[in-house]
C-alpha cells in the first residue's frame, strides 16, 4: 500500500470574487500530484474595514448610504436593506410605486449579477480560452444556431463564421503580442476541462457580447437612482418621481430623469434582461451542464437552507402608507422559510431567535464562549493571526482565522443563496412562480436525458452544479417577474403584466410618504422604541440589518448587520463544525494539485462576496435589542427591546 | 439671498461631429482599418473625448494615436480596503460587439494584467503573475484605501492578502510603477473606512505613499464610485500627452474643476427658485432646486452633471435626491447647517460666499479662465 502523505492547498487570493478571500485546503496524495481532500477546508476572510461601528451616532437617513458601500456588486440590496430597518424601526410605511420601483432595482440586480457571475467570474473554471482557439468558426456558427437559435448580436443576424473569426482574431492578436492580460496564468489545458473547441469559442464570445449587455441593462438603476453602481435610495420611498415634463430635461422647464424617454429605457432594460436569459444564459448553463453533469455529486453542503424571503406583492398594498410591504406580508416571490437536511420538501417558519454567532474562530475579542443572538455580539477587532510579510504565512482552524464569524440558525450552519431560493419556492408550491419553479426543474433538471433534461436526481441540486443552475432559474423567474410572461398550460400559471407594467399604470401615485422626516423626530410614534429590523435576499442570500435609534438625540446606538456570505463563508464554530464553503470542498478529487481548478469550480459556485461578509456587530456585549419576528401570516413583524442603551 | 453661480450649457456632452481637416498619420488609419473601424466615425469619438476632457481639437491626432497604439502599456489594478464598486463602474465602460466597436478601443487600449476580480489565474499563479508585471514601467491603479504599515504591537492585520500586509503589497508594486493612480474616494482620500472613527487606521494611498516615501507621480480619481469615463479618459490623456493638470487634493482639474452644481440644469433654480422642500413634492416633479433636502452640489466637484451616468442616462440631481458629495474628502463626516453632519441637511445659508468661505472651497482652485466670473461674487 502506498503511503500518503498530506498536502496543503492554498488558494491566496481567491480570485474572480468580491471582496478578499483565502482558501486553505488538505489534500492526500500517494505520489504528489494528484490527490483528494478528505477533510474540511479552511475559509477566511483576510480584510476588514469596521463599517459599524463608524455608523454609530449618525443620522439613520443616511445609514443606507454607508451600508451601500458595504459592497458595490451588490450596491442596491445593502442600500435597501438599511432603509427597510430605519423604515421598520420609525414605523413609516413606503407608497406601491417605492414596492414596485425596489423590486425592479433588486431584480435587476439579480439579473445583472447572476448573468455577469456565469460569464465574467465563473465560465473560465468551466470554459478553457487557448482550446477556444483551435475552433472552427464555421462549426461554432452550426452551434449557435442549434444552442442559441433566437440570439442575434451580429447586427441583427445570426452570428456567422466570419462573426467568430473576429473573436478567433481577437484571441490570437492577444496571443502574438504576449499580451494576454486577464487570460494570463489560467489553468488552461486541465484534464477537468470538457467542453469541445467550438463550445469554448461560443462562451467566449458570450462573455464579451455579456459586457456590452450589461451596461446597458443597469441603466434601469441609473434612471430611478441616478447612477450605477451606487444607485441614490431614500428612507421612506424612492427619491426619484414623475416628470412633469415628459420632454428631455432643460434649464427652462427643468424635469426629472423619469421623462418618457427614461420610461422607455426601463422598459427596454426590462426587455433586454429577459431576451438575454432565455436567449443566451439559459440555453448556455444547459450546455455547460450536460459536460459537466459530474458536478452534480461534488460539492455538497451539510444541506440545511435559509432564506428571508425577497420580492413582496405591491398589489397587496390596500390604502397606501397603512399597510404597505414594509409589513412584510405573505406574497413573497422567494419564501421565508428553512429547509433541513433529509426534507427536501419541507418549509419550515423562520425563527429569527434562533439565528446566533459564534466568534470562537474570528478575529474578534471574545466575551464568552457561547454563541450568541446577533444583537448581543461583541466587535473589538482582534487579528490574532500569524505576522503577515513573513515567508510562510499559514492560518490554523485550531485558532482564529477569519474577520468572518460563524452564523448559525439552531446552532447548525446553513447554505444561503439561489438554492435556498429554489428549494423554498419549490416546497411552498403555492405560487406561480413555485409552479414555473417546479416546472423547470422537472423539464430540465430530472427529465431524462431521453427527453432532452440533464436526468439528474431533485437531491443532487445540493452541489455545485445545482447551485449554478439554481442561480439561471431564478435569474429565469425574476426576469419574467419583471417584464411579464404569458400564461404557462404545462406549469397551470396564467398571464403576469410584470413589474413594470404595473408600476407605469400607476406611475402617476407616490414616490414618497411625506411622514417620513416628521415622524424621525416623534419617537413617541415608533413602534418599538427606536429599534427596528430590515431585511433582504440578496442575490447571494439572506441579509439582515438591525438597527437601535435613540429616542432622545434621533441617531443610530447601534447597528448589525447579518449577510448572506457570513452565512456561507464563516469558519468553525466553537464545537468545530465548518462551515459551507470548507464542508463543500471536502471529497475533491484534484488532478493536479499545483492547479486546483476544482477547488475554484465549488468555491465560485457560491459566488463570494467577501466584503459583504465582513462585519462588526454590537460593541458592549449588554442586550441591546431583542427581536421577535413573525414571518408569513402574521401582518406585522414584533420587536421589542429589551435593554436600553446609554 | 443672491449667488450667481456660472450658468452653462447644459447638455450632455456628446460626440462632436468628426471636423474633416483633421489628419491621422498612416500608422493610426492603418491600424483603424485593421480593427474595422471607419475613419469618420473614430475622429468623430475621439472629437467627443476631447471635448469630455476640455482639450482642444488639435488634440485629437494624438489621442487617436494613443487609442490604436500597438504596444499596449501594462496596466496592475490593486485591490485594498474597497467594496468593487469602483471595478463595476469602470466594467460600465466596457463593451463588445463582434470584435470592434470603438468603444473597444479603450478597453484594448490598455494591457490588464492584473485585475483580481476579473483575470482567470488565482492563487499561487496569480502571485506570480503580479509578480511579473510589476517589474517596471507599469501604469498602477489602486482601489480602497490602506491600513497603517503593520505593527506587531497593534496586531492590525485588517488587509492582508497573499500573505502581506496591504502597505507591503501596495509598496512592492508602486516603487516599481511610472504612475499610481488611485481610484474612488477611498483610494484617493481614505472614503468610507477612514471615517470618523475610522477604526482600521485606513489610510489614503497619497497618505500612504508619503509616509512610506514612495515618489511615483499620483493621480487621484475621486467618486463613489468615479465615472468610467473619466478613469478611462484619464489614462488616455496620459498616454497621449503625460500628466494632467492637477487640484489642489491631486485630482485632474478637466474632470474636477468644475462642481457639479456649475453644470446642474437645475442650477437656475437654485438661483430664482423654486426650490424642492420634500421628496415627491409638487417642485420635485418640475425639477426643482435640491438644495434644501441636502444637495451637496455646491461644494462637490466632479462632472456627474456634464458626463452623466452610464453612457449619459441620469445623474443623482436628475434622479430626484441631491449630490452626497461623494468625491470631496472626508464628505462622510462633513459638516453642514448648524454644523450637523448628514446627506438631507441643507449646506449652510448663501453657501459658501455668504459665509466668507473663499471661492476656492467650493470652485476649482487657482481660478482659471473659466472660474473669473466666480470671482465677481
Amino acid at each position: 500500500m502506498a503511503t500518503t502523505t498530506t498536502s496543503t492547498i492554498v488558494i491566496d487570493p481567491v480570485t474572480r470574487i468580491e471582496g478578499h478571500l483565502r482558501i486553505q485546503a488538505y489534500a492526500e496524495t500517494s505520489d504528489g500530484k494528484s490527490g483528494k481532500i478528505t477533510q474540511p477546508a479552511l475559509s477566511s476572510s483576510t480584510m476588514v474595514r469596521g463599517l459599524e461601528i463608524i455608523l454609530r451616532g449618525r443620522d439613520p437617513r443616511d445609514a443606507w448610504a454607508f451600508t451601500q458601500r458595504i459592497c458595490g456588486v451588490c450596491t442596491v440590496v445593502h442600500g435597501l436593506t438599511s432603509v427597510r430597518a430605519v423604515e421598520n424601526a420609525i414605523g413609516i410605511k413606503v407608497p406601491r410605486n417605492a414596492d414596485y420601483i425596489r423590486n425592479m432595482m433588486i431584480g435587476a440586480q439579480y439579473v445583472h449579477d447572476h448573468v455577469m457571475h456565469f460569464y465574467h467570474l465563473h465560465a473560465l473554471d468551466w470554459v478553457d480560452v487557448v482550446s477556444a482557439l483551435k475552433a472552427n468558426p464555421a462549426s461554432t456558427a452550426a452551434l449557435t444556431k442549434l444552442n442559441n437559435p433566437a440570439y442575434k448580436p451580429n447586427n441583427g443576424a445570426l452570428p456567422d463564421a466570419a462573426y467568430f473569426q473576429s473573436v478567433l482574431n481577437k484571441l490570437n492578436g492577444l496571443v502574438s503580442r504576449g499580451q494576454l492580460g486577464l487570460f494570463a496564468n489560467g489553468y488552461w489545458g486541465h484534464p477537468a476541462y470538457k467542453l469541445s473547441p467550438e463550445e469554448n469559442l461560443l462562451l467566449v464570445s458570450h462573455y464579451l457580447e455579456a459586457l456590452a449587455w450589461a451596461r446597458e441593462v443597469v441603466k434601469l438603476h441609473t434612471v430611478f437612482g441616478g447612477k450605477d453602481p451606487h444607485p441614490n435610495l431614500v428612507v421612506g420611498g424612492m427619491p426619484c418621481t414623475l416628470s412633469t415634463n415628459t420632454g428631455a430635461v432643460n434649464e427652462e422647464i427643468g424635469g426629472t430623469s423619469l421623462n418618457t424617454a427614461g420610461l422607455t429605457l426601463i422598459k427596454t432594460a426590462v426587455a433586454k434582461m429577459k431576451s438575454f436569459v432565455d436567449q443566451v444564459y439559459m440555453p448556455d448553463v444547459v450546455l455547460v451542464a450536460k459536460r459537466y453533469k459530474a458536478w452534480a455529486s461534488i460539492g455538497a453542503t451539510a444541506g440545511n437552507f435559509l432564506s428571508y424571503g425577497e420580492f413582496p406583492d405591491p398589489k397587496l398594498v390596500k390604502q397606501e402608507f397603512v399597510d404597505g410591504a414594509i409589513d412584510y406580508p405573505s406574497g413573497y416571490v422567494f419564501p421565508p422559510g428553512v429547509i433541513w437536511a433529509g426534507a427536501l420538501g419541507k418549509l419550515e417558519p423562520f425563527d429569527e431567535q434562533r439565528v446566533t454567532e459564534d466568534v470562537t474562530h474570528a478575529w474578534y475579542q471574545r466575551g464568552s464562549s457561547q454563541a450568541v443572538h446577533p444583537s448581543r455580539g461583541w466587535t473589538v477587532l482582534d487579528y490574532r493571526g500569524p505576522p503577515p510579510d513573513g515567508t510562510a504565512y499559514m492560518l490554523k482552524e485550531s485558532d482564529a482565522y477569519s474577520w468572518i464569524k460563524s452564523p448559525r440558525y439552531d446552532g447548525q450552519p446553513m447554505e444561503v443563496g439561489p438554492l435556498a431560493h429554489i428549494l423554498t419556492m419549490h416546497a411552498r408550491g403555492t405560487q406561480p412562480t413555485d409552479k414555473l419553479v417546479r416546472r423547470f426543474v422537472q423539464q430540465i433538471w430530472t427529465n431524462p436525458a431521453s427527453n432532452g433534461g440533464l436526468g439528474l436526481r431533485f437531491d443532487q441540486l445540493n452541489s455545485t452544479l445545482g447551485r449554478i443552475f439554481c442561480r439561471m432559474l431564478e435569474t429565469k423567474i425574476i426576469a419574467d417577474q419583471m417584464a411579464g410572461r404569458t400564461a404557462d398550460k404545462a406549469a397551470g400559471t396564467p398571464a403576469y403584466p410584470g413589474w413594470y407594467q404595473l408600476y407605469y399604470s400607476n406611475r402617476a401615485g407616490a414616490y414618497w410618504n411625506p411622514e417620513t422626516f416628521r415622524r424621525l423626530q416623534q419617537p413617541t410614534l415608533w413602534p418599538n422604541n427606536g429599534i427596528g429590523f430590515g431585511f433582504t435576499e440578496a442575490p447571494r442570500g439572506a441579509l439582515g440589518h438591525w438597527i437601535d435609534i435613540n429616542p432622545g438625540t434621533g441617531m443610530i446606538d447601534n447597528y448589525e448587520c447579518v449577510v448572506a456570505s457570513g452565512w456561507n463563508a464563516g469558519p468553525r464554530d466553537a464545537g468545530g463544525t465548518p462551515g459551507p464553503y470548507e464542508t463543500a470542498l471536502q471529497g475533491h478529487v484534484l488532478a493536479d494539485l499545483s492547479q486546483p481548478l476544482e477547488v475554484l469550480r465549488t468555491i465560485h459556485s457560491f459566488d463570494p462576496c467577501i466584503g459583504c461578509a465582513v462585519h462588526i456587530i454590537d460593541a458592549n456585549g449588554t442586550p441591546l435589542v431583542q427581536v421577535n419576528l413573525n414571518h408569513g401570516a402574521g401582518p406585522l413583524t414584533k420587536i421589542s427591546c429589551a435593554a436600553g442603551s446609554v | 439671498m443672491t449667488v450667481a453661480f456660472r450658468n452653462r450649457a447644459t447638455t450632455p456632452v456628446s460626440p462632436a461631429p468628426a471636423q474633416k481637416d483633421i489628419a491621422l498619420d498612416d500608422a493610426t488609419a492603418s491600424r483603424l482599418l485593421e480593427a474595422g473601424i471607419s475613419r469618420r466615425r473614430f475622429l468623430s469619438y475621439c472629437a467627443g473625448l476631447a471635448s469630455i476632457m476640455a482639450l482642444p481639437q488639435s488634440m485629437v491626432p494624438r489621442l487617436a494615436a494613443a487609442a490604436t497604439s500597438p504596444t499596449k502599456p501594462s496596466v496592475v489594478w490593486l485591490p485594498f480596503q474597497e467594496c468593487t464598486g469602483c471595478t463595476e463602474s469602470m466594467v460600465n465602460s466596457f463593451a463588445f460587439s463582434g470584435g470592434a466597436t470603438i468603444e473597444n478601443l479603450i478597453l484594448n487600449l490598455i494591457s490588464l494584467d492584473y485585475h483580481e476580480t476579473l483575470m482567470a489565474a488565482a492563487g499561487d499563479r496569480s502571485e506570480q503573475r503580479l509578480k511579473e508585471v510589476t517589474k517596471s514601467g507599469h501604469i498602477l491603479i489602486v482601489d480602497g484605501s490602506i491600513p497603517a504599515p503593520w505593527d506587531g504591537s497593534q496586531r492590525n492585520g485588517y488587509f492582508i492578502s497573499g500573505g502581506r500586509s496591504g502597505a507591503k503589497r501596495f509598496e512592492a508594486a508602486a516603487r516599481t510603477a511610472r504612475l499610481v493612480i488611485a481610484v474612488g474616494t477611498c483610494a484617493s482620500f481614505g472614503g468610507l473606512p477612514k471615517a470618523n472613527p475610522n477604526p482600521t487606521g485606513a489610510l489614503s494611498i497619497g497618505a500612504l505613499m508619503t509616509r512610506l516615501g514612495i515618489k511615483t507621480p499620483l493621480i487621484n480619481v475621486s467618486g463613489c464610485p468615479p465615472i468610467p469615463e473619466v478613469m478611462t479618459g484619464v489614462i488616455l490623456y496620459y498616454l497621449a500627452k503625460g500628466m494632467p493638470a492637477l487640484d489642489s487634493q491631486g485630482r485632474p482639474v478637466m474632470f474636477y474643476g468644475d462642481t457639479v452644481h456649475d453644470d446642474c440644469y437645475r442650477e437656475e433654480f437654485f438661483e430664482d427658485g423654486p426650490f424642492v422642500q420634500q421628496f415627491d413634492d409638487g417642485v420635485s416633479r418640475k425639477g426643482g432646486c435640491l438644495y434644501k433636502v441636502g444637495c451637496k452640489g455646491p461644494v462637490t466637484h466632479n462632472a456627474c452633471s456634464r458626463i452623466r451616468w452610464n453612457q449619459g442616462t441620469s445623474f443623482p440631481m436628475m434622479s430626484g435626491h441631491g449630490c452626497i458629495g461623494c468625491a470631496e474628502p472626508d464628505f462622510w463626516d462633513g459638516l453642514n447647517f448648524e454644523g450637523k453632519q448628514g446627506f438631507y441637511i441643507p449646506l449652510g445659508t448663501g453657501s459658501g460666499h455668504s459665509r466668507g468661505m473663499p471661492c476656492e472651497t467650493c470652485h476649482s482652485d487657482g481660478g482659471g479662465d473659466d472660474d473669473d466670473d466666480d470671482d465677481d461674487d
